[in-house]
């Protein structure tokens, strides 16, 4: 186990090691440099360029960068000086979190409710209806779902606000078009899982010891759904973050999201790479917490490992 | 029963998948109307029998905007599916292939990579290298590959040391040879069901892109771009946002259909 958690960690580490190192070359590369708009002269420019340090080698760039980054501090937004990324990421955070929490909360709930109904269900136009929802769910992109959404209740029948406010209607829309895609795996995981765990001898046990439908679903089944949809969160992670960008700024709620779409519109290169690296940490430590996670409840999946 | 369903899943997606290629190939070829060219006479027009799908704010046929639009994500779409396919079975039958530092290591970096969200290379990709395709589909292979190697690799492991494969190798046959002629057909099917995902996966990003400002730059038409364009007057004319958006939709869905069907031909030949 030990073995197996010095390895997942190392990964990690070094994946976020390669994260900085793309975002920070590749934003380099960017021809022109960034005092060529500001009215200066020649003399004043190679001043300026040398106080910043862009006339030491590459390399040395990349390390300090990656020192200050380690540190924390992804320098100063180029559009709005006065402002650190830093400062930025914990300002807009919140909002990002708490969309995407409840997508996700949503996403579970509906996911596995609706999954196990697919089977149960006996009438095969709910059948069909479901499955059908859930090919247009994951065929369907994020951005536009929530423009047809806008269009429906919002154009349409006025029924829900379509652009951010700090009520909770206003959140009902962007919640429901994170959700949507998650929903639809988690829906067809679940088909699938609660099929395969149905035909299993301790089911056929526990039904005929005359045990009711409900407690074998929620006593024994269900507990072998959870681990595959716990090993799910990462990509689901990766997915409502940069599911994000898109909702978010179509629906104007003030998250990273539309923070990045922004910085992007901008060119604003440092925000740009602080909010990259940003939330590549963030899903690749999500990855690690959940494989780390997954391998301590399921002896299975590190013993795989281990034999290897 | 069970087979006669899971191929009309198949059917279906093929068939309008399909479609919507030749409409996307021929629309733009044999219309009267231009991609880009403004018409002020024709601005807003609702769908007619000359524009099938109407005009936009500029007098441009949607018609052809959108199929032509089609014809960039097909594009994007099926050319990172073969340059992933064919850089991912290389790397995962090298990596099979050669002895167990070499491997690790090799997988190991595909393990590396595989794990940074790909939507954030293929945005710094096209901030670098300009908002076209090939930006974007460069920023598609970077991680697209490492699925496929790892079928590839698993099957390289499983089936180099069995009979058939030494045979060949005593009748003299090179290790490239009985790569292809005998461990890649083993593959085959799931390497294929992972590339069927990822073309629907890419046309999703391409579209996402445009969408953002940072895919195809206008006026070239792009799904994406010509939704986000048509966002300004959806109250007005929706059917400016409909229909591109239709599209893109059943593109994704056809292709997600023919990528299940073909998991289902699988799992069916498997447990046959």
């Amino acid at each position: 186990m030990i073995q197996y958690m010095i390895k997942r960690i190392v990964i990690g580490v070094l994946s976020l090691f390669v994260l900085v190192g793309i975002t920070f070359f590749l934003t380099r590369a960017i021809p022109g440099s960034p005092f060529e708009s500001s009215n200066v002269s020649g003399e004043v420019l190679e001043m300026m360029e040398n106080e910043y340090g862009l006339n030491d080698p590459v390399i040395v760039q990349y390390g300090t960068y990656l020192l200050h980054v380690i540190q924390g501090d992804f320098g100063y937004s180029y559009e709005n000086p006065s402002q650190s990324v830093t400062s930025i990421i914990a300002e807009f955070l919140p909002v990002t979190i708490m969309t995407g929490g409840l997508a996700l909360l949503l996403a579970i709930v509906t996911g596995v409710s609706f999954g196990i109904w697919m089977v149960v269900s006996k009438q095969k136009i709910i059948q069909r209806a479901l499955f059908s929802g859930t090919i247009l769910g994951t065929g369907i992109p994020n951005f536009v779902l929530a423009l047809v959404l806008i269009f429906v209740f919002g154009v349409k029948f006025h029924w829900l606000p379509v652009a951010g406010g700090s009520e909770w209607e206003s959140y009902i829309l962007p919640v429901c078009s994170l959700a949507i895609y998650p929903a639809s795996v988690i829906c067809r995981m679940t088909a699938h899982l609660y099929k395969e765990e149905m035909k299993k001898e301790y089911v056929v046990l526990a039904k005929a010891k005359g045990m009711q439908w409900e407690r074998i679903v929620w006593k024994h089944v269900l507990r072998h759904i959870w681990l595959p949809l716990f090993n799910y969160l990462g990509s689901a992670a990766a997915f409502l973050l940069t599911g994000s960008f898109a909702i978010e700024s179509i629906f104007t709620i003030p998250g990273l999201g539309s923070q990045f779409v922004h910085a992007i519109s901008n060119r604003d290169y440092t925000l740009i790479m602080g909010l990259t690296i940003f939330m590549g940490t963030v899903v690749i430590s999500i990855q690690v917490l959940v494989d780390l996670l997954g391998a301590w409840i399921d002896p299975k999946i590190r013993r795989s490992y281990e034999g290897q | 029963m069970f087979l006669q369903k899971k191929n009309k899943m198949l059917k279906r997606g093929m068939i309008l998948f399909c479609i919507l290629a030749l409409l996307a190939l021929f629309v733009p070829l044999l219309s009267p109307w231009s991609c880009t060219d403004m018409n002020a006479d024709i601005r807003n027009m609702s769908p007619n029998l000359q524009h099938f799908f109407g005009t936009d704010k500029f007098g441009r046929d949607l018609f052809v905007r959108t199929f032509y639009g089609a014809r960039i994500s097909l594009l994007v779409g099926i050319l990172s599916a073969l340059i992933n396919g064919i850089f991912g079975i290389c790397y995962g039958g090298f990596s099979g292939y050669s002895g167990k530092v070499v491997d690790i290591l090799l997988m190991r970096v595909a393990d590396i990579i595989s794990s940074i969200p790909s939507l954030l290379y293929v945005i710094l990709f096209t901030l670098v290298f300009g908002a076209n395709e090939m930006s974007i589909i460069l920023g598609l292979c970077i991680s697209g590959w490492i699925e496929t190697a790892r079928i590839v690799r698993g099957e390289v492991i499983r089936l180099k040391n069995r009979e058939f494969c030494i045979a060949a190798g005593l009748f003299g046959k090179g290790k490239l040879y009985i790569f292809f002629q005998h461990i890649l057909p083993n593959a085959a099917g799931p390497v294929m069901i992972n590339l069927t995902f990822l073309v629907p996966q890419a046309i999703f990003t391409e579209a996402f892109l445009s969408f953002m400002g940072v895919g195809i730059s206008p006026p070239k038409a792009s799904l994406g771009s010509l939704i986000q364009f048509s966002r300004s007057q959806m109250q007005t004319y929706p059917y400016q946002m409909i229909f591109p958006t239709l599209i893109l939709v059943l593109f994704i869905v056809s292709m997600n259909l023919i990528g299940e069907g073909l998991k289902n031909m699988e799992k069916v030949r498997e447990e046959e």
